[in-house]
């Protein structure tokens, strides 16, 4: 037999401890909870790219597709993903399976995260599933994203709502005819502990950097509210 | 010329005294004398002592086994004698005086002259393939020079193909030769389990050399009407599995051996008749080696009357130190009932089962579950296994019995888990008009050692990720749960590897050597493209009825097919990794180029999706 498992957090200790923590900054960044993340374009690799890279690549991670989202956009192709991760690749066909996986998965504290794609808007997903989902999420600490693809952002209780999409990249430095390093467009529209604001996001060895513009011309940025500041995860 | 063909030939004294042949150092005869007295006394003294009677031990088994055994791997003896230590060569011309308990035996020999091919040929007959009675087929396993043949269909041996003998040889001899490699592994694998479906008929069988089962059938003939009738049925249930075998029941393993591959049909030696009959037999019969036998023939001894009658002293000096299998005199002894040869059956692998019995009928097995589930898992536990497949099984009042069968990705022995494997499979059960029995069994079990992995009280992320993987598999389906796994191959397509999810994953292989995309379509979407010059790259595509304009390139990659695994025709592909004038990146392929000689105007297809 094998020595039992960290007892979960119930919502009560979650919420206790978040009202201990003031100061939300210092949770931010390791706070794992669930994300939604939409998409202008269905078929559009930087969302994935944007979700793959806030996860940790020393322990596996579960990946749940239903099946109109793996047959209009692709499997996932490890070769090519961000960071070097450790795959279990669920195939469901109706949504209502895909979160029952979702929501065992987050019940297992050896997972890294748990990643879904949801084609559309199911009825199954509602404000009450996403609430599930979160809390399941936070209690047991294995971080829950939400793939949307051409969705609507309904009601839902997602803690962060990100609509990201791809910008032109940055020229590279020995072919300038060839594409560079990759820039998305991230707009986090809803969010439970901060400002809610536009970035431009880029991905290198250092990981994520959020910024408020390139030093590049051709590439439009969006106006923003407030003052311009960088913004590393 | 060998050495041992030098040797004078051993003529049968007409006298029984003994006298040391001539050899190159004889013995003083009155030290022989001293040593023939010394064995005498030995002897005497060993008779004298109280031997364990034959019956007792059977006596001693229960009689009705427990609902869950855990077997040791210490093989059972079947209840032959007290261990008697092996004699060295006694150098005595009658032998030890008979033993008649050794003789009160019954031993059977099942022979399986074609297991490996029929065997092979019911695989063959699974997968849908049939083969005409006439075509010389045969199995081939690797030897010192390339392949030998290991085993022939009828056809075969009628056209001169011999076992042993070299592929290629035989190839020459019989060119139509079907040939096909054998697995040896999985038919000792399959005998063994034979081994265990012939308990059958008596308790003590194992397994006898590669081809062959040996079982004690001492008492246990009665209870099918005789050893006629019983050779008679264990022909008939062998040859409906589809396996020709030959039979022969005898007082002794050597002589049931023997009988079986050298005797006629069935044949059943009493123990009166024991020396007659197998003086008749040809020394091969005799379970010794090839070179053995070799030397035997050259030295004039052509049958196992002819080696008993030669003296056991010249014997047993000509082979005092030789092994088991090279030893004339030791098996001599054996095929007569003058050494114990009892058999070491194995022991039966564990079956892990508890039921429930109820008052009154009930449609719903799901209260009764988590009690079963907890005897269960304290059984074994108790024995120290862990179940990879477990079954529950309802009878109905009608006489109905129908099942829910569910799998563990590692062997478990956690009753919680194993009884939420259940959740949802118990509706699938048809309840009719109520059930009175549940049982619940372990169907495959593995040895579960318990270990602890940590010192901090933390979780082993192998076992609850192996729980998961169950919960999923459970619930879903074996096959929608997969595991990519990087495996060398240019081809975007094939370096992935998807297979069925374990626990332990390999570790990730992650050494990008050029650009890949984060995206893989399962089939590549055709698209129209514009572009400058053929073997250029695209200026313009639409794809699913959209128009983008390339903005910037990066290629072409070429990926050439893999001979050794593509058709001949397959055209090579230049990849592109483009960005588009909305800044998209995508994975565009060409699938071939112009005049290659392999098709038309190459057409592009999209691949890959960047970040």
């Amino acid at each position: 037999m094998h020595s039992a498992p960290p007892r979960p957090k119930t919502p009560t200790d979650v919420l206790r401890s978040r009202l201990r923590d003031t100061a939300m900054t210092a949770e931010r960044g390791t706070q794992a909870t669930l994300a939604e993340v939409f998409s202008e374009q269905a078929v559009d690799g930087a969302p994935i790219a944007f979700a793959v890279a806030h996860l940790r690549a020393d322990k596996p991670v579960l990946w749940v597709q239903d099946r109109m989202s793996r047959r209009e956009t692709g499997r996932p192709y490890l070769a090519g993903l961000p960071v070097p991760l450790r795959i279990l690749h669920v195939t469901v066909s109706k949504p209502a399976d895909l979160l029952w996986t979702m929501e065992e998965a987050l019940g297992c504290p050896a997972l890294g995260g748990v990643l879904g794609e949801v084609w559309g808007d199911p009825a199954v997903l509602d404000f009450t599933a996403t609430k599930r989902l979160a809390l399941r999420s936070e209690a047991h600490g294995v971080p829950a994203w939400l793939i949307r693809r051409a969705a609507h952002p309904n009601l839902s209780a997602a803690r962060e709502r990100w609509r990201v999409d791809s910008l032109p990249s940055l020229p590279d430095p020995d072919d300038q005819r060839a594409p560079g390093l990759p820039l998305w467009q991230a707009d986090l529209f809803r969010s439970r502990w901060r400002q809610p604001g536009q970035w431009v996001v880029r991905h290198d060895q250092d990981g994520l950097s959020f910024e408020h513009g390139v030093d590049r011309p051709d590439v439009s940025v969006a106006p923003h509210d407030t003052a311009p500041q960088s913004l590393r995860i | 010329m060998n050495h041992e063909s030098k040797l004078p030939a051993l003529v049968p004294p007409r006298n029984t005294t003994a006298r040391p042949y001539p050899g190159p150092r004889p013995t003083p005869p009155d030290d022989l004398d001293r040593a023939i007295a010394a064995l005498r006394q030995a002897l005497e003294a060993e008779v004298g002592r109280p031997r364990l009677k034959p019956g007792t031990a059977h006596s001693q088994r229960p009689d009705r086994r427990p609902d869950w055994r855990a077997g040791s791997d210490l093989p059972r003896h079947s209840p032959d004698s007290a261990q008697r230590p092996l004699p060295q060569n006694t150098a005595q011309n009658s032998g030890p005086a008979l033993d008649r308990p050794l003789l009160a035996r019954r031993v059977t020999v099942l022979h399986f002259p074609r297991f490996s091919m029929e065997r092979w040929l019911r695989a063959a007959q699974r997968r849908g393939e049939e083969f005409p009675d006439d075509l010389a087929i045969a199995l081939a396993v690797e030897g010192a020079h390339g392949p030998v043949i290991h085993a022939t269909n009828r056809a075969a041996e009628q056209q001169g193909v011999q076992i042993g003998s070299r592929v290629v040889d035989m190839r020459a001899l019989c060119p139509d030769l079907h040939l096909d490699f054998a697995d040896t592994r999985a038919d000792l694998a399959a005998l063994d389990r034979l081994v265990l479906w012939a308990r059958r008929w008596c308790p003590w069988t194992a397994r006898d050399g590669d081809r062959g089962i040996v079982m004690d059938t001492t008492g246990s003939d009665h209870l099918l009407g005789g050893e006629a009738a019983m050779l008679r049925e264990i022909e008939e249930r062998l040859s409906a599995l589809g396996l020709s075998s030959t039979l022969a029941v005898a007082p002794t393993h050597g002589a049931a051996w023997a009988l079986a591959r050298f005797g006629t049909a069935r044949e059943i030696c009493a123990a009166p008749d024991l020396p007659q009959r197998m003086a008749r037999l040809p020394v091969k019969a005799l379970r010794l080696t090839g070179d053995t036998v070799l030397l035997l023939q050259r030295l004039g001894l052509k049958t196992v009357g002819d080696l008993a009658a030669v003296p056991r002293l010249s014997l047993a000096r000509r082979f005092s130190r030789a092994p088991l299998a090279e030893n004339p005199l030791l098996r001599l002894d054996q095929m007569m009932g003058r050494l114990a040869e009892p058999i070491s059956a194995p022991e039966d692998p564990p079956r892990f089962a508890v039921r429930s019995r109820l008052a009154e009928p009930v449609q719903d097995p799901t209260a009764w579950l988590p009690d079963l589930c907890l005897e269960l898992c304290g059984g074994m536990a108790a024995a120290g296994y862990g179940a990879r497949r477990l079954r529950v099984t309802v009878y109905r009042t009608d006489g109905e019995v129908s099942w829910a069968e569910v799998a563990t990705a590692r062997p478990s022995r956690d009753a919680s888990h194993l009884r939420r494997l259940f959740d949802g499979k118990l509706d699938r059960i048809d309840p009719g008009f109520g059930f009175d029995l549940i049982t619940l069994s372990a169907t495959v079990v593995e040895k579960l050692q318990t270990i602890q992995t940590r010192l901090d009280r933390q979780a082993d992320d192998g076992a609850e990720l192996g729980k998961l993987v169950d919960r999923l598999t459970a619930r879903l389906g074996g096959g929608a749960l997969r595991m990519p796994t990087a495996r060398s191959s240019h081809i975007p397509e094939r370096a992935e590897n998807w297979t069925a999810a374990t626990a332990e994953a390999p570790p990730p292989v992650h050494d990008a050597p050029s650009e890949r995309p984060l995206r893989l379509f399962d089939h590549p979407e055709e698209v129209r493209v514009l572009y400058a010059v053929p073997e250029g790259p695209p200026a313009q595509f639409v794809w699913r009825r959209l128009t983008f304009k390339v903005s910037r390139f990066a290629g072409p990659e070429r990926v050439a097919p893999e001979w050794w695994a593509d058709l001949p025709g397959t055209r090579l592909r230049d990849y592109y990794r483009v960005e588009t004038h909305i800044g998209r990146r995508i994975w565009l392929y060409r699938d071939g180029v112009l005049g290659d000689g392999r098709g038309d105007i190459p057409r592009w297809f999209v691949h890959g999706v960047f970040a």
